[in-house]
C-alpha cells in the first residue's frame, strides 16, 4: 500500500489581509491578531468556532514564546486535541498544512486553524529587552550558537548575503544569465498588477528596471529582494466528508514533502542542489502525479534565486536549465507556466510568515476559483513550495481541487 | 511611545533591529568544546578537528563527527590554504557593526582537507574575485576580541 496522504483532508478556507509597507489599521496585540485571523478564516469557510478542535502556529504571537498553542487556545476559548508549533521559518506555513492533514486522516482532530500575522501591536509601556537569540534576525547570536561563534564575527547573518552566496555560486557552474533572474521579478510583478492587495500593485517593472536598481550583495539587486510588509493569512483544513456541505471548493492535500540539511549556507551539502528536491519528489510521488501536470505552481521566493533554485530542483526542468527554462515561458497569471500568480512574495510583499503562507493561499484561491482577474482557465492542481532559512529547510504540497 | 517606537510604529513588526545599534562588533564567545581553534588562532594555527573512528575532517568544532556521531574527535594542526567555494560582496552592511567593512567581501573558503568555513576576504579588489580561486589564511589578531581567520588571494 502507497504511504501518504489519502487525501482526505482538504483546505475548506482561507483570509489574507492586504500587504501594506505601512499599516493603516489598528495595532492589536498578536494573539488578538491570532483571534481575528481564526474569526475570518472561519466565517470564510462556513465552519463554527466551537468546531476547531486543532491549530497549528508558527512562531510566537509576541506575547509568549513558550507555550504558545495553549495560549491561543486559552484565548480563543478552544478545547484542541492537536496543536502543532511549527518552526521552519519560510517553510512554516506549507509544514503546518501538510500537519494539520496528516492529523485529520490520523483521525486526531477535524478541524484545524492554520495561522500566520505580522501587523503592528501597541507600543509597549516599557522598551522589550533585546534577546541575543534574535538581535541579528535570524540568525542566533547566543552564546553556543554556531552561527554566533562562526559566521556572525565575519558579517555572514541575516538573508541577503546568504542568498546571495547561493547565487555567486550557482552563476559560476551555469552560467552568468542575469536577465533570466530578473525575469522572474519582471513576470510575477505583472501578476502583482493583476492583485490590488499587493504591496507593489500598480507598479510594474522591466528586466532592465530590476537590473538597473541598487546592487546589495553581489549578484542580487534591491528588486531581486522581497519587501517586508505588514499582514496576515490564515487558512482552515478538515475533512473532505465536512467540507462537502461548506460554502467553497474543496482543496484536497494529496502529496507533501519536506526536508532539511542545514542552517547557515557555508554548512551546506551543495549550494546548487536544494533541499526541495527531495521534498517535491516526495510530495508528487505521494500525489500520484508528476510536474508536467499541475495547472500552476506558487514558489516561496523571498528572493529571485530562490525561484530559479526551485523551479529547477522541483522537477519542472533540468539542473542547470532553470535560466533557459525562465527564458522560454511568461511565468505570469496570463503565461504558459503560471508561477507566483498572485505577484509571489517579491510583488505581494513579505508579512513575516505570513509571506510563506501566500503561496498556499494564492493556490487555494485559485482552485476555489476565486482569483478575480487574475483567475487561472486551468486550476485543479498546484504544486506550492516553501523555503526556510536560506533555503536550509524547504517543504512542498499537492494541492487538487475536489 | 519613544521616539523609537514611534519610528517602528509604521514599519513591519517581528524584523528585529539587527544587532547593537552602537556598531560594536559581534565576537566569537569560545565554548569549551570549541577553545582550542581560538586558541590556535591566536597563536597564528589553523586547528581542524577529525573523527578518529570515519577519518572525517570537521568544522565548525563539534563534540561529535557530523557523519558517524563519535565523539573521537582529535585536533589537527592544518595549512590555512584553500578555494573560494562561494562569496559575495555586501554592498551593504549586513549589519551596523559592519558598516566599516563595506564592500565587504563575505566567503566560504573550502579548506584542501574539505571542510568549509565562513571568513572574509582581505587584500583584493572585490571585483577580482572568483570563485574557485587558490586563497590562504591572515591571521586577524582580532583588536578586542579573538583572533579571527581570514584569507587573500594566494
Amino acid at each position: 500500500m502507497a504511504q501518504g496522504l489519502r487525501g482526505d483532508a482538504v483546505v475548506a478556507g482561507f483570509v489574507e489581509r492586504r500587504a501594506e509597507r505601512r499599516f493603516t489599521g489598528t495595532p492589536r496585540l498578536g494573539l488578538e491578531q491570532w483571534a481575528d485571523l481564526a474569526a475570518d478564516v472561519l466565517a470564510d469557510a462556513g465552519i463554527a468556532p466551537h468546531e476547531v478542535d486543532g491549530l497549528c502556529c508558527g512562531g510566537d504571537p509576541g506575547e509568549s514564546s513558550m507555550f504558545v498553542p495553549a495560549t491561543i487556545a486559552e484565548y480563543c476559548g478552544w478545547k484542541l486535541s492537536f496543536a502543532e508549533r511549527v518552526d521552519l521559518g519560510g517553510a512554516s506555513p506549507v509544514g503546518m498544512v501538510w500537519r494539520a492533514a496528516a492529523a485529520i486522516e490520523l483521525g486526531a482532530c477535524e478541524v484545524v486553524v492554520c495561522a500566520a500575522s505580522m501587523q503592528p501591536r501597541p507600543a509597549p509601556p516599557r522598551p522589550q529587552p533585546v534577546d541575543a537569540r534574535v538581535s541579528f534576525g535570524a540568525s542566533s547570536n547566543a552564546w553556543g550558537s554556531p552561527q554566533a561563534e562562526f559566521d556572525i564575527p565575519y558579517g555572514n547573518l541575516g538573508q541577503n548575503c546568504g542568498y546571495a552566496m547561493y547565487a555567486e555560486r550557482y552563476h559560476d557552474q551555469f552560467g552568468w544569465d542575469e536577465r533570466s533572474r530578473a525575469k522572474i521579478v519582471a513576470d510575477q510583478r505583472v501578476s502583482a498588477c493583476a492583485n490590488p492587495d499587493a504591496v507593489w500593485f500598480g507598479h510594474p517593472v522591466t528586466v532592465d528596471d530590476v537590473l538597473a536598481s541598487p546592487m546589495i550583495a553581489d549578484p542580487l539587486h534591491m528588486l531581486e529582494i522581497v519587501m517586508p510588509c505588514n499582514g496576515g493569512a490564515a487558512l482552515v483544513v478538515t475533512t473532505a466528508e465536512r467540507a462537502r456541505h461548506l460554502r467553497h471548493r474543496p482543496v484536497a492535500i494529496t502529496g507533501f514533502g519536506e526536508y532539511l540539511t542545514h542552517k547557515t549556507p557555508t554548512y551546506a551539502p551543495d549550494l546548487t542542489t536544494t533541499p526541495v528536491g527531495p521534498a517535491a519528489k516526495r510530495a508528487f510521488a505521494m500525489a500520484g502525479i508528476t510536474p508536467a501536470d499541475v495547472d500552476m505552481v506558487e514558489l516561496y521566493d523571498c528572493y529571485s534565486i530562490t525561484v530559479m533554485l526551485s523551479i529547477e530542483d522541483s522537477g519542472f526542468c533540468g539542473k542547470g536549465e532553470g535560466m533557459a527554462f525562465v527564458r522560454d515561458h511568461d511565468l505570469s497569471y496570463r503565461g504558459d507556466f503560471p508561477c507566483n500568480t498572485h505577484g509571489g512574495q517579491l510583488g505581494f510583499g513579505q508579512a513575516g510568515l505570513a509571506g510563506g503562507m501566500s503561496q498556499v493561499v494564492e493556490a487555494v484561491r485559485q482552485v476555489q476559483g476565486r482569483a478575480g482577474d487574475r483567475q487561472l482557465a486551468r486550476h485543479d492542481i498546484a504544486y506550492v513550495s516553501g523555503t526556510g532559512g536560506i533555503m536550509s529547510e524547504q517543504a512542498a504540497l499537492v494541492l487538487r481541487g475536489l | 511611545m519613544s521616539t523609537r517606537e514611534a519610528e517602528e510604529a509604521g514599519r513591519p513588526q517581528g524584523y528585529p533591529q539587527r544587532g547593537d545599534p552602537g556598531g560594536a562588533k559581534p565576537h566569537p564567545a569560545p565554548t569549551p568544546t570549541s577553545q582550542p581553534y581560538w586558541d590556535g588562532l591566536a597563536q597564528g594555527e589553523l586547528r581542524v578537528q577529525r573523527c578518529d573512528a570515519c577519518g572525517s575532517w570537521v568544522h565548525y568544532p563539534r563534540h561529535r563527527c557530523p557523519v558517524c556521531l563519535s565523539d573521537r574527535l582529535t585536533w589537527h594542526p592544518v595549512a590555512p590554504d584553500g578555494t573560494v567555494y562561494t562569496f559575495t560582496v555586501a554592498r551593504r552592511p549586513t549589519a551596523p557593526p559592519f558598516a566599516d567593512e563595506v564592500p565587504q567581501v563575505i566567503a566560504v573558503v573550502e579548506l584542501d582537507v574539505g571542510v568549509r568555513m565562513t571568513t572574509t576576504l582581505v587584500g583584493i579588489d572585490p571585483a577580482d574575485v572568483r570563485v574557485g580561486m587558490r586563497v590562504t589564511g591572515v591571521f586577524d589578531p582580532g583588536g578586542d576580541g579573538p583572533a579571527l581567520l581570514r584569507f587573500r588571494p594566494s
